[in-house]
């Protein structure tokens, strides 16, 4: 019965140890799961694989390193994806500090892709205003981006040609930890009608749910998983795909330490 | 006069931005457009703002020797030391974010692996957090549990591998209960967002002034 109490009161030191072994075994082991393609994760793929060749995707970066592991993925297959369809990304974003970590991952698939700056991708860079800037690059996006993130006029750069607001937009894709694709879609979305998914933290993902069911996003990349789902659909599978069996054993631990914890507690209580 | 002015700005504003969404035609439009590009200019002065601050705490620590003085010293030449080296790029490349520049190397070698730090210890106080308070105290409580056991394994491959239908009992909870309350929630929001804007541009709700 001893063992039973002390069910009920792990020391959390020892929760510490396990979860670190368990999301390190997998990796080290580098063990393969079996993943399965959700039905919003395929939606997100085909809205892309959908689009006419020259397309514009607007890309909006409003993530930072605390999000990394689990958008990071997606930003590169979504980057694989646009190349490879020849579609041109016009990105910006709304969080200064996370702008700078896209650039590190443009950088490399760019060149995997043999993409071009200016007339393949430009980068508008951060302005300050959030919703404010959403909204009004829905009449012109110059006033808020005249220059790209080098203080070049976007004039100078093809893939400006002919872009000034939405309606030259046929897609919006966002990668985002925090709120802001809610206000793409209540700003953006709602107001201006073009197309849009979105590509979260799997704690931000049920948020989107109702836009989804609602119709007004065509898909949603969710957190570790999704992003693992969209790699495979992109035919890349790297960093999420590979995390994929460190989560499901480290999810198996926590959802262990739960049943423990509630055989103690019946226990303790029975005793009282 | 230091109340009415800018109850007479909020209110002209918000009642222009309201019409323009509904006539976005001259010179409703184009107001609005002004609006929006003078918000962001303000935007942009809040950081200054925000800076501003955020010395003149750290120093006045520093100078108090108020509790955890020594951390404002590493906050200040943090601040310096980003100031510095986006400044050097941005004179050398006409931009902070070209990759061979002194700001990436401090970003991607410092600010980065701090922040990835932070956010990975959650895993673990989330671990440990999650086995303390889901006890199946009462009935809600229990489903409460039941439902986070299933999405839990339902997002993850392994969830599959036990039993087929874990992944699609997920997605039911997800689509069907947890898309009902998440509703609920944000009409209730969003309405009262509503209530709240209509308050502000009548006069009515005050506080932002003080």
């Amino acid at each position: 019965m001893k063992l039973l109490d002390r069910l009920a009161n792990i020391d959390r030191r020892l929760i510490f140890l396990t979860i670190g072994f368990v999301v390190a075994i997998p990796i080290i082991l580098k063990l393969k799961m079996p993943i399965r393609i959700s039905s919003e994760v395929r939606s997100a793929y085909e809205t892309i694989e959908n689009l006419p060749g020259g397309s514009v995707v607007l890309a909006s970066m409003d993530y930072d390193a605390t999000s990394a592991p689990e958008l990071t993925p997606m930003f590169r297959s979504f980057l694989r994806q646009c190349f490879r369809k020849k579609l041109k990304i016009v990105y910006t974003g709304h969080l200064a500090i996370g702008l700078p970590l896209a650039q590190f991952d443009l950088d490399a698939i760019t060149q995997e892709c043999n993409a071009v700056y200016g007339e393949d991708y430009i980068n508008l860079g951060y302005r300050p205003g959030y919703t404010a800037v959403m909204i009004g690059i829905g009449r012109e996006i110059r006033d808020f981006f005249a220059v790209d993130y080098k203080g070049v006029s976007v004039d100078s750069f093809p893939i400006m040609k002919g872009v000034h607001n939405y309606n030259d937009i046929a897609l919006i894709v966002d990668f985002a930890h925090g709120s802001a694709a809610e206000y793409w879609i209540q700003y953006v979305v709602s107001r201006f009608g073009v197309k849009m998914f979105a590509c979260v933290t799997g704690v931000m993902a049920p948020t989107l749910y109702p836009y989804l069911q609602a119709g007004q996003i065509t898909g949603i990349i969710g957190g570790l998983q999704g992003a693992a789902e969209y790699e495979m659909l992109v035919g890349q599978p790297e960093t999420a795909a590979f995390g994929m069996p460190a989560q499901s054993i480290a999810h198996i631990a926590i959802i262990a330490f739960i049943i423990f914890g509630n055989i103690g507690y019946f226990v303790m209580k029975r005793k009282k | 006069m230091r109340r009415e002015i800018p109850i007479i700005i909020t209110f002209l504003t918000g009642f222009l931005c309201v019409v323009a969404f509904f006539i976005p035609h001259p010179p409703f439009g184009g107001l609005q457009q002004r609006f929006l590009i003078w918000y962001a200019i303000i935007a942009g002065f809040t950081m200054v703002l925000g800076l501003d601050s955020l010395v003149k705490y750290n120093i006045k620590k520093i100078v108090q020797r108020k509790q955890g003085w020594q951390y404002s010293y590493v906050l200040l030449f943090g601040l310096v030391l980003v100031l510095v080296t986006g400044f050097q790029s941005w004179f050398k490349y006409n931009t902070p974010f070209e990759l061979r520049s002194s700001f990436m190397y401090s970003y991607i070698h410092i600010i980065v692996p701090l922040q990835a730090t932070m956010f990975a210890l959650l895993a673990f106080f989330i671990s440990s957090a999650a086995y303390r308070a889901f006890r199946a105290r009462t009935f809600e409580a229990t489903l409460l549990l039941i439902a986070a056991a299933i999405v839990m394994l339902g997002r993850v491959p392994i969830g599959k591998m036990i039993w087929d239908k874990i992944p699609v009992l997920s997605d039911w909870l997800l689509n069907i209960p947890q898309l009902a309350a998440k509703r609920g929630i944000q009409i209730g929001v969003y309405l009262g967002g509503v209530v709240m804007s209509l308050r502000i541009i009548l006069g009515i709700e005050r506080t932002y002034l003080t």
